[in-house]
């Protein structure tokens, strides 16, 4: 569906679902995520969007079907095998999820330690610079108790980058920015996937950051209980056929305007 | 990984540091203290990366570290390396962290501590005003007051603590019988364990350990909640509402414990006097003796003074839970804090208050 040729797919999930008891949240959803693309992941609350992403990250196993990342299923993998793979991923959570008693850059310090032999020196050094791609260089040495939800959220991008993953995962990167910072988040987002290939998994309601960083997109619907579009954004907004998808991208069409460039 | 990804050397007189190769994560870790061993001292210095072929943050952070200011560069040849580098240098381009200010300030540290301490007790006195007024307007219109929300918290502070009591109580009965009957044996006083034991429990023992389990299970639980809905910002939108806080959450919750706290000072005596009957039996006394001993030496005074007592502990362990919630600050460390500054400040208040109804009870001669 609009892939650029020859590139591998990173994540590929096959019928996947996920039941909670008796509520069934999606069913019989595949896709396959490529290397180098911003992959958008939308939809209205409650249909799904963050356990998919849970999945897809390991942390629960699917109700039925399979979800390969990097070539290997998470329930395959042992002790090591699942480490090595975690260290090439990269998740920031909806809020941030920092740990309270560590400052910014300590909490970004934690996975280079976790996972490297990098001296003390060298581990400050990088977070500093991640801090200061997100904007907050000068916030590095306080604690998440002294600055406000959308600076943790953006600490938790900068924590999420500290190992140079291979993907990335982000859970509502930019809801609860300010425009400016969303932008500039969406910009870096762009250069990352640009530059180093870094694969952007996104979940996301936000239509102007759909349309400005998506490469491709799916969407899940909460009635359907699975997949009701997928393909580029800017495609869909044009030719989208399915009365949900088409209210999604019309709602907000005032919107469009200056993104549509981006 | 190649043996020697780095050389030094010098070409017109001035020394070169050279990287070759693949500078990652793995490579910078293994390299960075033996490179930075190997630097030479000073800004004269060529730091050539023209040749790494692959760059992430761990080798810009390399790089970077080894290079400090004004260093001469030749910047990765590689397109991908090099992006790595600039990225890695505009993100420590933007504004870095205020260097602490260091130093040893007597004057400003204690006069910053007084002041500290002040506007706390200052806090604490407005919150003592707040509550009493509260508290107060309360007595006209005692309908007024959210009395589902009590008994909820009549519930979870009392009904549910009363297994706890229970054994509480018959074991310290037991302990106390047991223990007194040793040395009073050899006095032949062994008819008077019954006396011993049912005054300290009912003056003294039942209500400061029912008030123990009330600071340890329902104080802190008041910390923990209302710390919680104060970084939920629950606290600001009743206020916001119109509603007064103190009225709202902290009356409910002190009426309950003043309520519960004499209810399970009497569990505890009570069940501590059937402790010390057991221990009674079992030494010879049936259960007749152990009563006609009680009701001979035991008036309604001594109970009811504990009862009392008990009560005023109730409400110094509600408010001063209450009080830790609503003045903990931000973050799950928070309300930890609060919910241990409400169990220690209740126990300390306990003691405080329990010394100062003994002076009262010897000069009124109860």
């Amino acid at each position: 569906m609009g892939a650029p040729a020859g590139a591998e797919a990173v994540i590929t999930a096959e019928g996947v679902a996920m039941r909670f008891g008796a509520r069934t949240v999606f069913r019989d959803v595949s896709f396959s995520v490529r290397r180098g693309e911003v992959f958008v992941i939308l939809g209205g609350s409650g249909c799904g969007k963050s356990t998919l992403l849970k999945l897809l990250i390991g942390l629960h196993p699917p109700s039925a079907g399979r979800i390969a990342v990097l070539g290997a299923e998470w329930g395959d993998l042992g002790g090591a095998a699942r480490r090595a793979l975690l260290r090439r991923i990269g998740v920031m959570w909806q809020s941030g999820a920092l740990l309270g008693s560590l400052t910014l850059a300590e909490n970004v310090m934690l996975p280079i330690e976790a996972h490297t032999t990098l001296p003390e020196e060298a581990r400050r050094l990088i977070a500093l610079s991640k801090l200061g791609l997100v904007g907050l260089g000068d916030a590095a040495d306080r604690l998440p108790a002294e600055i406000s939800g959308g600076m943790m959220k953006r600490a938790g991008i900068a924590r999420a980058m500290a190992l140079d993953p291979e993907i990335l995962f982000l859970d509502e990167p930019s809801a609860g920015l300010d425009p400016i910072t969303s932008a500039g988040l969406d910009a870096l987002i762009l250069s990352l996937a640009r530059q180093t290939g870094t694969t952007f998994v996104v979940v996301t309601h936000e239509l102007q950051s759909i349309l400005a960083i998506g490469d491709r997109c799916i969407m899940l619907d909460k009635e359907a209980q699975g997949l009701i579009a997928e393909g580029d954004p800017k495609a869909l907004r044009e030719s989208a056929t399915h009365p949900v998808v088409r209210a999604f991208f019309r709602r907000e069409a005032p919107a469009e305007a200056g993104a549509a460039g981006g | 990984m190649s043996a020697a990804p780095f050389r030094v050397e010098t070409t017109e007189g001035k020394p070169r540091l050279s990287f070759a190769g693949p500078l990652r994560t793995e490579q910078a870790a293994a390299l960075w203290q033996a490179a930075h061993r190997a630097r030479p001292r000073g800004d004269a210095l060529l730091l050539d990366a023209g040749e790494v072929t692959e760059l992430d943050s761990a080798g810009a952070a390399l790089l970077v570290s080894l290079a400090g200011d004004g260093v001469e560069w030749i910047e990765p040849r590689a397109e991908a390396a090099r992006a790595a580098l600039a990225r890695f240098r505009q993100g420590l381009g933007a504004p870095r962290p205020p260097a602490p200010r260091n130093g040893f300030r007597p004057v400003s540290a204690v006069g910053g501590a007084v002041l500290g301490t002040l506007a706390a007790w200052r806090e604490k006195l407005a919150f003592l005003g707040e509550t009493t007024l509260a508290g107060l307007r309360l007595i006209p219109r005692p309908w007024a007051l959210r009395w589902a929300e009590v008994q909820r918290h009549l519930d979870e502070a009392g009904t549910r603590a009363v297994p706890l009591c229970v054994l509480l109580g018959t074991l310290i009965g037991v302990i106390l019988a047991f223990q007194s009957s040793i040395p009073m044996r050899r006095f032949g006083a062994e008819i008077f364990i019954p006396q011993l034991v049912g005054i300290s429990l009912t003056r003294e023992l039942g209500p400061l350990l029912g008030a123990v389990i009330l600071a340890g299970r329902t104080g802190s639980a008041y910390a923990a909640e209302l710390g919680t809905m104060r970084v939920n910002e629950e606290v600001d939108a009743l206020r916001i509402m119109g509603l007064d806080p103190v009225a709202w959450l902290v009356l409910p919750r002190i009426v309950a414990a003043m309520l519960v706290m004499p209810v399970i000072a009497l569990v505890m005596s009570f069940t501590g006097l059937i402790g010390m009957a057991i221990v009674m039996a079992t030494l010879g006394f049936p259960p007749p003796a152990v009563t006609a001993q009680l009701v001979q030496w035991m008036d309604l005074e001594d109970l009811a003074g504990g009862l009392g007592k008990a009560a005023a502990f109730g409400l110094a362990i509600g408010y001063i839970g209450c009080r830790a919630g609503l003045s903990a600050g931000n973050g799950p460390r928070a309300v930890g804090d609060a919910a241990t500054a409400a169990v220690v400040g209740g126990i300390i208040a306990l003691v405080v208050l329990d010394g100062i109804f003994a002076v009262l009870f010897f000069r009124l001669g109860w």
